[in-house]
């Protein structure tokens, strides 16, 4: 299998026989990319998988988020996206009073959330009430581009498996494209060289093996 | 004398492009980038967002404004330009946002801004074509969504003829300057400005040379964009 790589414009089907899924338009009787990024046909439908771009938030996206505002009942939280996110002091796990949403969060700290809802003038809900949200408290993080996510997962879990394995570091990858990692520091060191190269080589075949080559597999 | 038994100052013939060297993805914190040698022209493209639009006054909650800065740097021309905005690249930053606007799927980004800075490292006649051309393939880069890969080139008359792309002598000394912008799939027009004087006839003639060089352009886009995105060699 050749994977084909499209640009805006593209013409990749027919109108008549297929359908326009992600990543692509329709115009006439001819559908074209509206994106650049991977070719891919499921059943009728065509999509473009993108290779680059800002993070585009869906519900139910475990994402990792940046305290950016404290109000009386809300947080505002930066999640790397191109709008701001809303976590309402009913969202959280605790039991918040009004007026003291500072004693449980600030500026600056740092959590992970659900997307709860987005509406169509794209504001954003979240929500702390998940099994893997929580406050983080230690380790580190790490910024890849979000279009990358994808990749450093692997198919069903096979590449953060494969990292988890050879480092022995608890790694949590947020849907935005930030990523948290727990761990020595040696190992966590030759982890973050290894998500650099995933996400330098994203598009290629065989990193799986690549990637175990280089933890010293 | 410009242009003599068919072969223009620089070697070139009348339909000839000078040489074009493009490369995408050049910039490690903008979202999308591109270097650009065009002839005598260095452009240095980059793409900001889609991001929050800020003071919130501004934003559009039907769709995402595109904002793009031209700036020509100080050095870029044989006298010192004094730095900063001025009447000309306040025109140009203008037509280049609309141009790139009417391609790009601004509904699909409400309440953000798409920032695209085109930076002018080096000019030599026909910037704000080079300047669309560069911020086209940094759009692409960035994976903005767009209706086509737009392109830009200009076409003008020198010693009564109709030639592609002029280069600076040409464009001081010539009779027309044609900067046309194109969307290459329909050929649909985002900008056409003209310099100087054409005829009915003659302006037909240049604008058909003017799309014929902009195909050209895209090609060379297209190879650039494609080359960043080349399966590696596996050590």
């Amino acid at each position: 299998m050749i994977r084909k790589i499209v640009l805006p414009g593209t013409e990749v089907g027919d109108a008549k026989s297929k359908l326009p899924g992600k990543g692509v338009f329709k115009e006439g009787d001819k559908i074209y990319a509206s994106r650049l990024g991977i070719l891919s046909e499921k059943g009728k439908y065509i999509n473009v998988i993108p290779l680059s771009g800002v993070y585009d938030p869906n519900v139910g996206d475990n994402v990792i988020g940046v305290i950016q505002e404290v109000f009386k009942n809300a947080w505002i939280v930066d999640i790397n996206a191109p709008y701001p996110a809303f976590l309402n002091l009913e969202n959280v796990p605790w039991r918040v009073d009004y007026g003291e949403t500072s004693k449980y969060l600030k500026v600056g700290d740092v959590i992970i959330a659900t997307i709860a809802a987005i509406d169509e003038a794209k504001n954003i809900d979240i929500s702390m009430k998940c099994k893997a949200c929580r406050k983080i408290e230690d380790g580190i993080i790490i910024e890849i581009q979000p279009s990358k996510v994808p990749r450093v997962i692997g198919k069903s879990g096979s590449m953060l498996a494969t990292l988890k394995k050879y480092t022995q570091c608890w790694i949590f990858v947020g849907q935005n494209g930030r990523i948290w990692i727990k761990g020595e520091d040696e190992k966590v060191n030759l982890l973050i060289k290894a998500i650099r190269k995933i996400e330098k080589e994203a598009h290629t075949f065989g990193l799986t093996q690549r990637i175990i080559k280089m933890l010293g597999g | 004398m410009l242009i003599k038994d068919g072969i223009r100052m620089d070697g070139r013939k009348p339909d000839e492009l000078r040489p074009i060297k493009i490369e995408a993805g050049v910039l490690y914190r903008a979202d999308g980038s591109c270097y650009l040698e065009w002839g005598g022209n260095k452009i240095m493209a980059a793409v900001y967002g889609p991001r929050e639009a800020l003071p919130r006054h501004i934003q559009d909650p039907t769709k995402a404004i595109v904002n793009a800065r031209y700036n020509m740097a100080s050095f870029s021309v044989e006298e010192r330009k004094r730095p900063g905005p001025d009447r000309r690249s306040t025109e140009i930053s203008k037509v280049t946002s609309e141009a790139l606007e009417s391609v790009i799927f601004t509904e699909l980004f409400p309440r953000t801004t798409i920032d695209v800075c085109i930076e002018v490292l080096d000019a030599e006649a026909g910037t704000r074509c080079a300047g669309i051309t560069a911020a086209a393939v940094a759009l692409a880069d960035a994976g903005i969504p767009m209706r086509d890969l737009p392109v830009a080139c200009a076409a003008g008359k020198i010693d009564g003829t109709i030639v592609l792309d002029l280069s600076s002598e040409e464009d001081k000394e010539g009779e027309a300057d044609l900067p046309v912008a194109i969307a290459p799939r329909n050929e649909e027009i985002l900008l056409l400005q003209m310099d100087g004087h054409l005829t009915y006839k003659e302006f037909e003639e240049a604008l058909e040379l003017a799309i014929k060089g902009c195909k050209e352009v895209v090609k060379l886009q297209r190879k650039a964009l494609l080359n960043k995105y080349k399966t590696f060699e596996v050590e």
